[in-house]
């Protein structure tokens, strides 16, 4: 359940917009003249609710939103007439709901029977049996009236004098003031005459008093529900400045539920971080500008270089300042899309315990550094290869339990799942303590599919690799969990389409480590920029296998092919970039030039270029957004000078070479 | 024939506005030619661009416009005129066409010419010298004449094509 909670977290958020939406729509019902949209509208609310509440296994909203929504599907049909009491009825069922949800926010138990008696009246109405008569609807409808008369503003003064304890019990009163200014407007002030000199001051007491005057819409129930947890831990006085109207029934019903709720447990309250939801394109304008103001603050530094010691001090401190506060600038902005790994993770436990369950396995997954924080697209495109990885170490990697226990291990097997950062990389660990790759098997396989030559002998470490050649399976059962061949190979085809690299080492018998390591942000590549020509141009580093300057007699002319170069014993395909781009002016003879082998899919491919400029990481930009695509160009970059460089799309040269192969043989 | 048409559409927005239209106005080797005002951008001059490979004579590859990557074409090289031998005091005028921004390499910028729908005159047909199709409208004040351009015209793809084979 806890891993759980961050999405509970996002459902509890929407479900309070979604029921303050429905509650809008309700109350803009106009009776005599129902527009379908509008009942369509709350329809859709309840039914959200319900569809997320079925997730988290949150049964009695789920039940209650299940009849709310046979009703609203109902009148929407135009069986039941929307009456007045009906649209009361519905408004009392958005704050049972809404109460509903809060308890689940708080992670405590509902109270048997809560809201039962509304959900009859429901499920009666629904039925079209004309609730009308039926005495408690009359006195519903005068509820819902009076709940919503009480609208108008109250000002009430609130005395909290925590004890010195109150700390102590791990209560903070910072987040109850935060609390009681979700009511509504406040007014705090602190006493601290109580606070003592310092060399008899506890730093573990809570000395600090409050007097707080709030102006809120709501009943006292809510705000002495915000001191709920300290109630015993503080002098509290809640005074209205006029006479408070009397509470009806149904409120004072929720209330004593409400307290029974709390009394039943009084866990922390659960933390409401707060947040606004932001429309990507936004953060990206501001990531786009923090660029360009990269850029010209490098100009400007440049500038000062120029100037001797001493001269324009003002200005050279100035722009000092400048370059450190541009530099935390970008850090904050691109910190903005980042976010815990924890979503991709938590979702991993339960597919543990299912596969396990399965295969009749016990299995321990254990995972740490869930914290870690990678930008939102990696982690969107992060789920699928990571699950697919887990379920081939339960399914692969850990034996069932005779087998362990046969080879003097603990019965039940352990996955670690673990996320770090790296050199400005995340780093995410997948180990178990299971057979580990039998080599021999895997040799074998590989050569009776012809996956590799069937007189190679690979390296160890080679040979664990070959799991993620495509079309590899050596599981001896083809199970319906994986085995299917469509494994290991698509998990690193999805990491390299994340800049990432995946690789696994294995001690047989003892267990496997897979280790992928993947860019903090898909905004970002780590780039070799090479020169062609007058060009330059930036080639991915995750593609560069090497860089060779090849003897003259190591390139090869084949008859209506592309050159070939000889790595090795390798034959690898020659790409002239600058054949291909039609640069002028560039080295076309190899061994004058370099050669940068690159590897894309299984293909590798030397690109000849005239001389490598350095390394760099540089922020992707699409071309495309405003020119039409370039075939061998995947986007391109703003280098530290200000101006475009493009960098190359390795899978593209290869058909952009193919073509330019066929056109000369032609 | 789809060029009339075309043209005759074109007639018809301008002449629906009625109101008066303000137009840039630029020269690009002594003609003077003419965009809608509310299509432009910026002007900027010319800085060196990043040439894309394999890419039409006339695109002159690309430039950084704060964070945004700006296609460049020449409009001489787009005219048959030869390449612009570009230099600082020449001027790339950003335009927005569609959902794109692009920019279009010229001379100088002259003027900002204001033109009711009556000023406005249609291209003149029949001229099978030149592709005409990405011209909107003419414009004849006193000694001047202004031709009026349809950018979207001048550099998507599919009217290029067209014009290529007019060319040929």
């Amino acid at each position: 359940m806890v891993s759980l909670d961050q999405f509970k977290q996002t459902y509890i958020t929407e479900c309070f917009e979604l029921l303050v939406d429905m509650e809008a729509y309700l109350l803009a019902l106009d009776i005599d003249a129902v527009d379908t949209e509008q009942l369509n509208a709350i329809f859709r609310c309840a039914h959200s609710i319900k569809g997320g509440a079925g997730a988290f296994g949150l049964d009695a909203i789920m039940n209650f939103t299940h009849v709310l929504e046979a009703l609203l599907d109902s009148m929407r049909e135009k069986k039941v007439k929307p009456s007045r009491v009906a649209v009361d009825m519905l408004l009392k069922s958005v704050d049972v709901v809404t109460q509903m949800v809060r308890v689940a926010q708080d992670n405590v138990a509902l109270p048997d029977g809560f809201g039962h008696e509304l959900l009859e009246q429901l499920k009666g109405l629904a039925a079209g049996s004309g609730i009308e008569s039926a005495p408690i609807s009359g006195n519903s409808s005068d509820e819902g009236k009076e709940s919503k008369e009480n609208i108008e503003q109250q000002r009430w003064h609130i005395n909290f004098a925590p004890h010195e304890t109150l700390l102590a019990t791990g209560n903070e009163p910072m987040l109850i003031l935060r609390e009681l200014e979700r009511l509504g407007t406040v007014e705090v002030m602190a006493f601290t005459h109580r606070v003592p000199v310092l060399e008899e001051l506890n730093p573990t007491c809570c000395y600090i008093g409050w007097s707080i005057v709030l102006n809120t819409d709501k009943l006292e129930d809510n705000i002495r529900e915000v001191f709920e947890f300290v109630a015993d831990h503080c002098d509290l006085t809640i005074v209205m400045e006029e006479a408070k109207p009397p509470e009806d029934e149904f409120v004072a019903d929720v209330r004593s539920n409400n307290i029974k709720i709390v009394a039943d447990d009084n866990p922390a309250r659960s933390t409401q971080s707060s947040s606004i939801r932001v429309d990507l394109e936004k953060v990206d304008r501001l990531v786009n500008m923090i660029g360009e103001l990269v850029i010209t603050e490098a100009m400007l530094k440049a500038q000062t270089r120029e100037f001797t010691e001493g001269q324009f001090s003002d200005l050279m401190r100035g722009v000092s300042e400048l370059s450190q506060h541009t530099r935390e600038l970008q850090e904050a902005v691109m910190a903005v899309r980042m976010q815990p790994v924890k979503s991709i993770f938590s979702r991993m436990p339960r597919i543990v315990r299912d596969i396990s369950a399965q295969l009749g396995k016990e299995i321990r997954l254990v995972t740490s550094g869930e914290n870690t924080e990678v930008d939102k697209t990696v982690i969107e495109q992060l789920g699928d290869p990571l699950t697919h990885m887990i379920r081939n170490s339960v399914d692969h990697g850990i034996e069932s339990p005779q087998v362990r226990i046969a080879k003097g291990k603990p019965e039940e097997g352990t996955i670690h799942l673990s996320a770090s950062h790296r050199g400005g990389r995340i780093i995410i660990e997948i180990r178990d303590d299971g057979a580990g790759i039998n080599r021999a098997k895997v040799l074998a396989k590989a050569r009776e599919k012809g996956l590799i030559a069937a007189d190679s002998m690979p390296s160890d470490e080679e040979c664990d690799n070959l799991i993620f050649l495509p079309g590899f399976s050596t599981a001896d059962v083809v199970s319906n969990i994986s085995g299917r061949g469509v494994g290991m190979d698509v998990v690193r085809r999805n990491i390299q389409g994340l800049g990432g690299i995946v690789q696994v080492t294995t001690n047989p018998g003892k267990g496997s480590l897979f280790t992928v390591s993947l860019p903090l942000t898909l905004a970002i590549l780590d780039g070799m920029i090479v020169r062609v020509g007058a060009e330059n141009y930036i080639i991915p580093i995750t593609n560069i296998i090497e860089t060779l300057r090849p003897k003259s007699d190591h390139v090869k002319r084949v008859e209506g092919h592309n050159d070939v170069i000889n790595v090795r014993g390798d034959f690898v395909t020659v790409v002239y970039l600058h054949r291909i781009f039609n640069v002028t002016e560039a080295e076309s003879d190899p061994s004058k030039a370099l050669i940068v082998l690159v590897e894309s899919g299984q293909k590798k491919m030397g690109l000849v270029v005239d001389e490598l400029i350095g390394q760099q990481q540089v922020v992707i930009k699409s071309l495309e957004s405003n020119s039409d695509p370039v075939a061998g160009v995947s986007g391109a970059t703003i280098l530290g000078d200000g101006r475009v460089s493009l960098i190359l799309d390795i899978d593209g040269l290869k058909s952009l070479c193919h073509g330019h192969a066929e056109l000369e043989a032609a | 024939m789809a060029d009339n048409f075309d043209r005759g559409l074109d007639k018809e927005n301008i002449v629906q506005k009625n109101a008066t239209q303000q137009f840039l106005t630029f020269t690009v080797g002594g003609e003077e030619y003419g965009v809608d005002i509310m299509t432009v951008r910026e002007i900027k001059g010319w800085t060196e661009t990043t040439r894309l490979p394999n890419s039409q004579e006339f695109m002159r590859g690309v430039m950084n416009l704060r964070g945004l990557i700006i296609p460049i074409f020449d409009l001489r090289t787009r005219f048959h005129q030869g390449m612009t031998e570009a230099t600082a005091k020449h001027v790339v005028i950003i335009l927005a066409i569609g959902d794109r921004n692009i920019g279009i390499l010229v001379d100088a910028v002259s003027d900002i010419l204001e033109a009711n729908a009556d000023q406005i005159k249609a291209a003149p047909e029949g001229d099978t010298q030149v592709d005409t199709d990405y011209i909107s409208g003419l414009i004849s004040i006193e000694e001047r004449m202004v031709v009026l351009l349809n950018v979207e015209h001048l550099f998507e793809a599919h009217h290029i094509e067209k014009a290529m084979a007019q060319a040929a």
